[in-house]
């Protein structure tokens, strides 16, 4: 176990990129999603609809397959890495789309009115009044997503990317340890959670003392 | 190299019988998830503490990890300690054993739910413990912690792609042996996720029946 513990540090900090990258992209994609879904444009609004979904409404590893696989037809070339981070970030952003709507149209109606009322313009009117109150309902649900999308990271074992899930799987094969290696892939996926989770409850506390 | 969608039906009779197992795979996760959760649920509430610390354990390894992860563990590590399951009932197992820890959570805060008092009823009027959870307490929080569930039977169902790694010829695996013989990932694999997406919509409304026959009896 102390022999193959390097690759699985080394493993996990593949997941930690993957993690990161996919979901800086889904907090992009979800807010796109999420302004388009509430836009007074029926086009935008359809459009947003479908994303969330289309995505929801199939496996993400199919989404994978299509873009890694299927990519090359269409002119996308990737890494399998690359591939990965895009159709991940891709679908969490579907997701995330739900959960920022939902927490941006649970501000109370009456805020959006009065704040019309007093003369502040709609867009004035979301970037004081609406997202401050939903930013700070969106914090724990957002953390929710994240979590869901770290342990999601482990689809693109699929695609060969040298991540935690698939060092252990090799390492399953090699060594006739399974549940030993198992329990540190294991142990690393909670780690990696756990540090999330307080970074996640930090940001929970800080908005809430404003 | 285009796009040409007509190669796609002349493989419509394998493509279906892999959303058949698909089906298949998702109805028997979703029954041992749901019963399962249910034991889950009564054991960490009610059992002794030498029961419930090492499922606690059990329950937290199970949401801390990937389902992937966990897939791999039930199939190629049982193996090596001999238990050779098939496939097939490795995957179930997997995603039963999976979501049942999620349902387990839910079905907890729905029993909490239930008033003290109808506990307290049945076991004055003679009831033992277990006929008081299996008759009063349980049904009643089942029926509040529908939407809940239903929501993780249709991520049961979009999980149940990944058993196609461990060699389960579902929907997945169908299409990939398709493209194998065509060379043609892009069509098969849309072509997999719009029979996902209609199989998804079918379940979506059969749950939705189920929770307003269940909003009509209460």
């Amino acid at each position: 176990m102390i022999r193959v513990f390097p690759f699985f540090l080394e493993a996990a900090w593949v997941t930690i990129q993957l993690a990161v990258l996919s979901g800086a992209m889904g907090l992009a994609c979800g807010a796109l999603g999420a302004a388009a879904r509430l836009s007074r444009s029926p086009a935008l609004r359809f459009a947003g609809a479908a994303y969330v979904s289309v995505i929801r409404g199939t496996p993400a590893l199919i989404q994978v397959f299509i873009l890694y696989f299927g990519g090359p037809q269409v002119g996308i070339q990737l890494d399998a890495f690359e591939a990965g981070v895009l159709a991940l970030g891709f679908n969490i952003g579907a997701y995330m789309t739900e959960t920022m709507r939902g927490a941006i149209i649970s501000v109370d109606r009456g805020q959006t009115e009065a704040a019309r009322t007093l003369g502040l313009s709609r867009f004035e009117t979301f970037r004081s009044v609406t997202l401050p109150q939903a930013l700070r309902l969106m914090i724990r649900p957002l953390g929710v997503n994240i979590n869901a999308l770290i342990k999601g990271t482990a689809l693109v074992a699929a695609i060969s990317v040298v991540e935690l899930t698939y060092t252990a799987q090799r390492y399953i094969g090699s060594t006739y340890k399974p549940f030993e290696m198992f329990l540190l892939a294991g142990v690393l996926y909670m780690a990696i959670i756990y540090v999330t989770g307080l970074g996640v409850n930090w940001l929970d506390r800080r908005a809430a003392l404003r | 190299m285009g796009l040409d969608f007509t190669v796609v039906p002349p493989f419509a009779g394998a493509l279906l019988t892999g959303a058949l197992w698909t089906i298949a795979i998702t109805v028997s996760g979703a029954v041992l998830s749901f019963f399962g959760g249910i034991v889950f649920a009564v054991i960490a509430l009610y059992a002794p503490l030498v029961v419930r610390l090492p499922f606690r354990l059990f329950a937290w390894l199970f949401m801390g990890t990937p389902l992937l992860l966990q897939l791999f563990l039930i199939y190629f590590g049982l193996i090596q300690i001999g238990v050779d399951l098939p496939a097939f009932v490795a995957g179930v197992i997997g995603l039963g054993l999976h979501f049942a820890v999620y349902n387990s959570d839910i079905i907890q805060a729905g029993i909490r739910a239930v008033d003290i008092g109808q506990y307290e009823g049945a076991r004055t009027l003679g009831l033992s413990r277990l006929q008081t959870l299996r008759k009063v307490v349980v049904p009643q929080a089942i029926r509040s912690v529908v939407p809940p569930i239903g929501n993780n039977m249709i991520a049961l169902l979009k999980d149940s792609a990944l058993v196609s790694v461990i060699g389960v010829a579902e929907l997945t695996l169908s299409s990939q042996m398709a493209i194998s013989r065509t060379f043609r990932p892009f069509e098969f694999y849309v072509a997999a996720a719009a029979c996902y997406y209609v199989i998804n919509l079918g379940l979506e409304a059969g749950l939705r029946r189920i929770e307003r026959r269940i909003q009509i009896a209460r």
